[in-house]
């Protein structure tokens, strides 16, 4: 495939550039439609390309795009706009993905920046070359949290009226036994991230999302991140699946394969 | 909803979607994305800055708007912020990574002074 490397440089003043990624320069890009539409193109400095799309200052200036952020359906359609370009170059390449809301002025400014930052972005590669980021997420299997069904729990309030303290006593008891599951989920939430973090070259843990995030009733107690040789991604969602078998407290949730987002980071500056 | 690879055995469960690069089949959770692209990812100064003051705002904003953790701590299902484990300990995770970057330039500067010396 012939590398795809329009020319951005006549960027109107009142348009921008929103960067998705860096990717190395021999990387073949298709061109998509990234955010507002924009078609993405490369910016190439040396061996490396910036992967980015014109914008309309209007709406992605700073005053603009502060405002906008703000707006969860504003916010999201950015989100999936950036999420989607960056995973369409990482089915080419390695990819460096950029946080959302990475805008420049002009072309020279994106290329000066990879100039900049050169040294940086080769010590990402190195850490994320022919890998991918998979998500694992553990939730308390909502048996093992309530202790009895709701019926049974009408029946002995009925029948413990008059009794304030045997209620009492029993709704102790009943929040221990809770307790007491939610132990053994964190401990055995602990267990498969020591056995996932054996087949991956590095983690993260991401707060776990509340109920409504998630969209689940059961509590996430886990919301971890595992960077993953690609070779050997059958290997971890194999894992996944044994450490779901050995799991009984736990609902295991798999995402992925993810572009590098979570290990993309290092010490880079403007 | 059709979840990509439901996997039953035993006690165990195992759902998966959001396959991110073979897409497609289902689209990737909100929550999921949003932890990523707005926690994660790599900062760069942009010409265009939003300020990183107003990133924070933000995204304390949308944790109480989407995540709605004030309703979580009344119910009082806030108890992973007090595990260091759980809450995903940044600070340490930041000095690490710090100390293998700091770790190989003082490799490849070794590296250089012996090729010299």
């Amino acid at each position: 495939m012939r590398p795809w490397k329009p020319v951005m440089r006549a960027v109107a003043e009142d348009m921008g550039l929103w960067a998705y990624a860096v990717i190395n320069a021999s990387t073949p890009m298709r061109s998509v439609a990234g955010i507002a539409g924009g078609m993405v193109g490369t910016v190439v400095a040396g061996d490396l390309a910036a992967v980015a799309s014109p914008v309309d200052l209007a709406d992605y200036g700073e005053d603009a795009l502060r405002r906008n952020l703000e707006h969860l359906p504003w916010l999201e359609a950015a989100a999936r706009a950036h999420h989607g370009v960056i995973a369409e170059a990482a089915t080419a390449g390695a990819v460096v993905p950029l946080r959302l809301a990475t805008v420049y002025r002009t072309e020279a400014g994106l290329a000066g920046m990879l100039v900049r930052n050169r040294a940086d972005f080769h010590l990402a590669f190195d850490r994320i070359q022919g890998r991918s980021e998979w998500g694992v997420k553990a939730y308390a299997a909502t048996a093992t949290v309530t202790s009895r069904p709701a019926s049974q729990a009408t029946t002995e309030l009925r029948s413990e009226r008059g009794s304030g303290a045997q209620y009492l006593s029993q709704r102790k008891a009943r929040l221990a036994a809770s307790e007491q599951a939610r132990k053994v989920a964190v401990a055995s939430a602990r267990d498969v991230h020591a056995m996932l973090s054996s087949v991956s070259v590095a983690t993260d843990l991401h707060q776990p999302q509340d109920p409504q995030l998630s969209g689940r009733r059961d509590r996430m107690i886990m919301n971890g991140t595992y960077l993953v040789d690609d070779q050997a991604s059958s290997e971890f969602t194999a894992a996944v699946r044994d450490a779901a078998v050995g799991s009984p407290a736990l609902q295991l949730e798999l995402t992925g394969p993810w572009p590098p987002y979570s290990f993309a980071a290092v010490a880079a500056e403007g | 909803m059709t979840s990509g690879n439901v996997v039953q055995r035993g006690g165990g469960t195992v759902r998966g979607y959001g396959s991110s690069l073979a897409r497609g089949n289902e689209p990737v959770n909100l929550g999921d994305l949003l932890e990523r692209v707005l926690d994660k990812g790599l900062v760069i100064a942009g010409d265009i800055q939003v300020n990183l003051l107003d990133i924070e705002l933000l995204t304390i904003k949308l944790r109480l708007v989407i995540a709605s953790l004030e309703t979580a701590r009344e119910v009082g299902i806030n108890w992973w912020e007090h595990d260091p484990w759980l809450s995903g300990n940044a600070q340490q995770q930041h000095l690490m990574e710090e100390n293998r970057q700091l770790r190989r330039r003082v490799e490849a500067l070794e590296a250089g002074d012996e090729s010299r010396g």
